[in-house]
């Protein structure tokens, strides 16, 4: 059984549409005791850094979240909800995260100052921002999470801001837009992924069978 | 590898049924937007759009139903268009299940009507759609029209794009109206020119006829993501054709990879 954290930040229907199309069972809910009693978490995250900590907060999930990633249970935080395992973000002002992982969440490059970064005779190479579409991902080291994947699978993503964390331990698999930044974040029983699993077709929903059939609870 | 380019087919909805793909020999019910967006998401298509084109406001609920339909079983972005003209008309698109949705002639009558949905949503759901003329005194100068082409608005075409950015749209779909339909070729001057001024990606459309034309969009263009309906509907090329076409000529493209969950 896999529940998804929903705490009012929009449409989760096509993460819970793909988990159970990998054969998993899901709910959804924003209980804490569901939380902390759940086989395995995921945490979804759409629209602004902020606005998904005080959603979080305004629930009293912040807790049952932490006691969970302690106990051991699962944990797959996608796009924002990979961001929100950091200390902090720069999105729109300085907002604290759940501190589960060292380091911060910080903007791209604007396209601008990212233009120096790229190939100065392709003006066309210039990067836009947000970094939207398909992209591969490079693993740093093997997880069950990255079962069955083709050698350098494409996924989808849309974002604005990414992920530095401090240690670089803590990076599962890394994709490269100006910046090399971490496509999956890795660390005991806490999983994030960047992209969209549930809109990277079979590649995605490889990762979410993963999840679901080969993550299994860290021994804590 | 770098980001890869996208293919985007486009369907034109009214009334919950496609029209003007008549070639689908392979599907049960041609007409079935649900089947041919699965079809297009087995062929490797990257992303895809709906247009809403039903006349009425009543039948819209429709559109909510199929895109429902789509959502839950096709993984990869929708974009739905047609028809949006309020902060609560995208909010029910994207409860559906739509990720993107795009607005046209409801953003120029109403400007921050772009940045009340990407303050809500966030830009990435904010797709502005423009429909382009050359005019034909100076060449080198495009006109906003609506209503598919009927109507002029007297905005450039540059600015408007560059407002719309400005305003926080996440995407840009740029028809040539020139060339829709023409099987030509997209107006890569008209993409370049936009591309040049904005800082968010831009999707070509209008035109495309050879799977040159869709390199042509790319690499002359500039644009990010390339879109065309009739080559696909009617079978003038597959989806996979012309992404290993693209990616032999050096566009990094994401190939479809062996189906591993099935």
């Amino acid at each position: 059984m896999i529940t998804i954290i929903d705490y009012g930040i929009g449409n989760l229907r096509s993460i819970e549409k793909a988990l159970q199309r990998v054969g998993a069972d899901v709910v959804r809910t924003d209980d804490a005791d569901a939380v902390r009693a759940a086989e395995k978490l995921v945490l979804p995250g759409v629209g602004a850094f902020g606005a998904c900590m005080a959603e979080i907060r305004s629930r009293g999930l912040v807790q049952p979240i932490l006691d969970a990633v302690a106990s051991g249970t699962p944990f797959l935080g996608v796009c924002v909800g990979l961001q929100l395992l950091f200390e902090e973000s720069e999105e729109r002002g300085r907002h604290k995260g759940l501190g589960i992982l060292p380091g911060k969440v910080v903007r791209f490059p604007n396209a601008d100052e990212a233009a120096s970064l790229v190939d100065a005779d392709d003006s066309t190479e210039r990067l836009k921002i947000p970094h939207m579409g398909w992209n591969t991902i490079k693993s740093v080291r093997t997880h069950p999470l990255l079962q069955d994947l083709s050698e350098s699978p494409h996924f989808y993503f849309v974002h604005s801001y990414h992920a530095r964390p401090e240690q670089f331990s803590d990076v599962l698999a890394t994709t490269t837009y100006g910046v090399e930044f971490p496509a999956i974040v890795h660390r005991n029983n806490v999983l994030g992924v960047q992209f969209h699993p549930e809109k990277s077709h079979r590649a995605g929903l490889q990762v979410l069978k993963n999840f679901t059939t080969r993550v299994t609870p860290f021994a804590v | 590898m770098a980001l890869a380019k996208r293919i985007i087919p486009c369907l034109d909805v009214d009334q919950g049924r496609v029209v003007k793909g008549v070639n689908f020999v392979d599907l049960v019910d041609a007409g079935d937007p649900v089947e041919q967006a699965r079809f297009y998401d087995q062929s490797g298509a990257d992303e895809l759009v709906f247009l809403d084109i039903t006349a009425t406001h009543e039948d819209r609920d429709i559109m909510h139903q199929v895109v429902r339909q789509t959502a839950d079983e096709v993984f990869i972005p929708l974009t739905v268009g047609g028809g949006i003209r309020t902060v609560d008309d995208m909010r029910k698109m994207l409860h559906a299940g739509a990720d993107k949705v795009s607005i046209n002639s409801a953003a120029i009558r109403d400007p921050d009507l772009i940045s009340r949905g990407a303050e809500a949503f966030g830009s990435q759901c904010i797709v502005v759609a423009i429909d382009a003329k050359r005019i034909s005194t100076d060449r080198l100068k495009w006109e906003v029209f609506v209503q598919g082409g009927r109507k002029a608005t007297g905005l450039d075409t540059i600015e408007w794009a560059v407002e719309a950015t400005r305003r926080g749209a996440g995407e840009l779909l740029v028809t040539s109206m020139d060339r829709d339909g023409t099987k030509d070729g997209y107006d890569n001057e008209l993409l370049r020119r936009i591309s040049e001024r904005v800082s968010i990606p831009v999707i070509a459309s209008g035109g495309a006829g050879t799977k040159e034309h869709l390199r042509e969009g790319i690499t002359e263009g500039g644009a990010d993501a390339v879109l065309a309906a009739s080559i696909f509907h009617f079978r003038t090329f597959s989806v996979a054709e012309v992404k290993s076409h693209l990616a032999e000529s050096g566009i990094p493209m994401r190939l479809s990879a062996t189906p591993n969950t099935d």
